[in-house]
């Protein structure tokens, strides 16, 4: 099993240089890199790689990004959003074309990560790009046939911002068990029907789930999105063991 | 600086560079306050010339890696009073 050799692995990570398949544009500032590395040993919904430039000078910038396939698609795809003072970021989006190289580690991490073999209720909630490893959870969920019950809340400042949102939207019309709610903190569209506001314990309230569910939380986003989402949580009833955190922050541009 | 922050999962890259575990599910005690808990739940700064992992209980330095860039890496734990390793 993929997921047993991912987390026995017996030997240190290694850097390997890996091509670039396919470029897909998502929203103006967020672009998805489909890699092939052929040395892939596969990984977990929720893991991460480690991306590293080298300069003709030998400087060297290394980053962090969340992985956007599924262990079950057989591709490896990250989801890079543009920060506007990043090192490695802009080269990410702006430069990079299909069929050059990158130097990737991975994958990493195993503890914000899900199986589709857990059954109990999940509520992912997303701050930004911090969509990214929860999108990968929920397209594995979909490919692996899971039933547990899903839901997915996603903030963003704008609706230009929201990444995935036509796969999103269309998974959660299937009506097997995943749910989609989106807030925009910053400027509403007209005729927007989603929420409008920043995560707080109402809003987790109106779509999570009751703690006697059991429920686990995944929450990822900027580090002020994470602390500020992870005690309301806890102040609605979650207890911090069922909850899983993941921050990112202008390091991982 | 609480844009800085981030979390054990952020420093497993350099972590399992060295190790041969994967280190964000590693549980670790807290040589100051005790406190017991995941790799990946703890508090990162990797903005420094190296990386700083902290206790989010009680924000002491757990350890400390450093890297030229090269092929040496410097590792300081004394904060960490054990780590339970599943493989």
């Amino acid at each position: 099993m993929a997921g047993a050799a991912v987390l026995g692995r017996l030997k240190p990570l290694t850097w390997q240089l890996c091509d670039v398949a396919e470029v897909v544009e998502e929203t103006p500032q967020a672009k998805t890199l489909v890699l092939d590395a052929p040395d892939w040993p596969g990984h977990l919904a929720g893991q991460h790689v480690d991306i590293r430039l080298t300069a003709e000078d030998g400087y060297q910038a290394q980053r962090s990004y969340s992985i956007a396939s599924a262990p079950d698609e057989g591709r490896l795809a990250l989801t890079v959003e543009r920060l506007p003072d990043g090192e490695v970021s802009p080269y990410l989006t702006d430069v990079l074309v299909v069929g050059d190289k990158l130097e990737l580690r991975g994958p990493i991490g195993g503890y914000f990560v899900w199986n589709a073999g857990q059954g109990e209720p999940v509520l992912l909630l997303g701050g930004g790009s911090g969509v990214v490893p929860l999108m990968a959870m929920i397209r594995h969920r979909r490919a692996a046939g899971g039933d547990a019950p899903m839901r997915l809340l996603y903030s963003a400042k704008r609706a230009d911002d929201l990444i995935y949102r036509e796969e999103l939207e269309e998974l959660a019309a299937r009506g097997d068990g995943f749910e989609a709610f989106f807030t925009l903190t910053r400027e509403q569209p007209e005729g927007w029907h989603g929420f409008g506001r920043r995560v707080d314990r109402e809003l987790i309230a109106e779509v999570g789930w009751p703690a006697a569910d059991d429920p686990v939380a995944y929450v990822c986003g900027p580090t002020g999105f994470v602390e500020t989402v992870a005690s309301e949580l806890v102040e609605s009833g979650l207890p911090p063991h069922r909850i899983k955190t993941e921050r990112f922050g202008p390091t991982g541009g | 600086m609480t844009e800085l922050k981030l979390d054990g999962n952020a420093a497993a890259g350099d972590l399992e560079q060295l190790f041969a575990f994967e280190v964000t599910t590693a549980v670790g005690t807290c040589a100051n306050c005790g406190a017991v808990g995941a790799v990946g739940d703890t508090i990162v700064y990797a903005h420094a010339p190296g990386i700083v992992v902290r206790c989010p209980a009680c924000q002491s330095v757990l350890l400390r890696v450093a890297h030229d860039g090269d092929s040496r890496y410097w590792l300081e734990m004394t904060g960490v009073r054990s780590l339970e390793i599943r493989v």
